[in-house]
C-alpha cells in the first residue's frame, strides 16, 4: 500500500505543517511561498507543476520505507524530474554548502594554526568532491535524460555507466559531523559548533534522499526509456 | 568471548563437513548455517556474526557488506575463483585445506583483540598506532611494514577504529588524530 497520506485537494500549509522540512523542497519544485490555503493540486497547477510528481517528490522526502513502483514511476509525468534534480544541485552547492562553510570558517580561526587549516582543508576537499560529483551528474547524465525524454536516440552514454560510478556524498559529511560534535577541543563549544551541526544533519538527510531519488527513481525510468527507444 | 560464527553456503555436505571440524572448538560459537543466500542480510542483521563464512561466488561485493555489518568476511572456496575477487576477503578458507589449518585461518581472521572489549571506544595502541601512519599518508602495505604486521592485521584495526570513532575518510582520521594531539605539524606531511 502506498502510504499517500496528502491528496491532491489536501492544503500545501497541511502538508508543510505536518512536515516542516519539506518546506525546503517547495523552491526547489518551482512553487513560491505565499500559497495561502489552497490545495496541492491548485497550487502545483498555477505554478506549472505537475500534482503526481509534486506528490512523489513529497512522498519519498517524508516516508523512509516509500520506494515508488516502476509503474507508479512510469505513470507520472516525469518531465519535472531533471529540472528538480539541478535545482538542488544548486541548493547544496550555492546555499547549504557556504553556510556550513562559514560556519566551519569561524570554528577554523577559533582553533588556529595547523589544526585549524588542517580542519577547515578537510571540508574545502570534501565540496570540492561534492561539486564534481554533480558537475559530472550534468555534464552526462542530464543531457542524457533529456535526449531520451525527446526521443532521440543517444548511444554515447547509458545510465548502466551512472549505476558503476555513482559515489557516495554522505560519508565524509558524517565523518564531519563525528569531528565537530564528539572531537573538537570544549574551549571552541560556542554557537557556531551548534549551528553546524544541525546543518550538517540536515543537508546530510537531504542528500540521502536526493541518492534515494536518483537511484530509485531516476535510474529506473531511464531504464525504461532506454529500452523503449531501442526498440523503436 | 567467543567469536560468532556464520556459515552461508547451500551444499549441505559441505556445511556439514565444516560442521563437524569446528564442533567443540572453544574460539568459535558456531550460528545455525545459512543455505538460502537470499537471507543473508536478513540473518547478519538478525544474529550480526563476527565471522561469516561464505562462498565468494554467492556474494557481489563483500566490501560493501563490510561496511554496513562490521565483522570478518572469510571466503570458502570449492572450486576456481579469481584471484582480484579474494581480495575483499579477510581470510580465504580451501575446502582442501587440513582441519588444523581450516580452523586456524578462521581463527585469524576474527576481528576481536583481546586488549579490547565491545564496551570500550579507547583506541588501543596498537590502533592508536595504526591511526597516525595513516594520517601521514602511509598506505596499508607501507604501515603493515612499519609495525610488522600483515596488512589483513592493518585492516582490522582500521577497520575498528571507524568502529570507535565513526570516522571512515582518511582525511577525517587525520583530522581527528590532530585534535587529540596523536600527531603534530611536523608529523604531518
Amino acid at each position: 500500500m502506498k502510504p499517500r497520506l496528502f491528496s491532491r485537494d489536501s492544503r500545501l500549509s497541511d502538508l508543510i505543517t505536518a512536515h516542516p522540512s519539506l518546506l525546503t523542497l517547495l523552491t526547489r519544485l518551482g512553487i513560491s511561498l505565499g500559497f495561502g490555503d489552497r490545495s496541492i493540486a491548485d497550487v502545483c497547477e498555477e505554478s506549472g507543476v505537475d500534482t503526481d510528481f509534486f506528490l512523489l517528490i513529497c512522498n519519498v522526502y517524508t516516508f523512509n520505507n516509500y520506494v515508488p513502483s516502476t509503474v507508479a514511476i512510469l505513470g507520472t509525468d516525469m518531465t519535472g524530474l531533471v529540472p528538480y534534480l539541478e535545482k538542488s544541485h544548486k541548493y547544496y552547492v550555492d546555499k547549504r554548502l557556504p553556510h556550513i562553510e562559514r560556519h566551519l570558517d569561524a570554528i577554523a580561526k577559533n582553533l588556529g594554526g595547523r589544526i585549524g587549516q588542517v580542519f577547515i582543508s578537510f571540508f574545502k576537499e570534501y565540496k570540492d568532491e561534492v561539486v564534481e560529483h554533480f558537475a559530472h551528474e550534468e555534464r552526462n547524465v542530464f543531457p542524457h535524460i533529456s535526449a531520451l525524454m525527446g526521443g532521440k536516440k543517444d548511444t554515447t552514454y547509458s545510465i548502466a555507466d551512472f549505476l558503476h560510478t555513482h559515489s557516495d556524498i554522505e560519508g565524509k559529511l558524517d565523518d564531519l559531523l563525528n569531528i565537530v560534535f564528539k572531537y573538537l577541543p570544549p574551549q571552541v563549544d560556542d554557537d557556531n559548533v551548534m549551528d553546524v551541526v544541525y546543518d550538517i544533519l540536515r543537508l546530510s538527510e537531504d542528500l540521502k534522499k536526493h541518492t534515494f531519488i536518483e537511484e530509485k527513481i531516476m535510474v529506473p525510468l531511464v531504464q525504461h526509456l532506454e529500452n523503449a527507444v531501442l526498440k523503436r | 568471548m567467543k567469536q560468532r560464527l556464520l556459515i552461508v553456503e547451500p551444499s549441505e555436505v559441505i556445511v556439514a563437513g565444516l560442521m563437524t571440524i569446528l564442533d567443540g572448538q572453544i574460539r568459535f560459537k558456531v550460528l545455525e548455517p545459512e543455505t538460502d543466500v537470499e537471507r543473508l542480510e536478513e540473518r547478519l542483521t538478525a544474529v550480526r556474526p563476527d565471522i561469516l563464512l561464505i562462498n565468494p561466488t554467492l556474494l557481489a561485493d563483500a566490501g560493501i557488506l563490510r561496511t554496513e555489518y562490521p565483522m570478518a568476511v572469510v571466503a570458502l572456496v570449492y572450486q576456481y575463483v579469481e584471484r582480484e575477487l579474494l581480495k575483499q576477503y579477510d581470510a580465504v578458507v580451501d575446502i582442501r585445506d587440513s582441519r588444523a589449518q581450516i580452523i586456524e585461518t578462521i581463527a585469524q581472521a576474527s576481528p576481536g583483540e583481546p586488549e579490547q572489549s565491545k564496551s570500550n571506544y579507547e583506541l588501543t595502541k596498537r590502533e592508536t598506532a595504526v591511526l597516525v601512519q595513516l594520517a601521514q599518508g602511509k598506505t596499508n602495505k607501507e604501515i603493515a611494514d612499519a609495525l610488522n604486521v600483515s596488512v589483513h592485521t592493518v585492516i582490522s584495526h582500521r577497520k575498528n577504529i571507524t568502529h570507535k570513532t565513526g570516522i571512515k575518510s582518511v582525511a577525517g582520521l587525520t583530522v581527528y588524530a590532530m585534535l587529540n594531539n596523536l600527531i603534530d605539524e611536523s608529523t604531518l606531511l
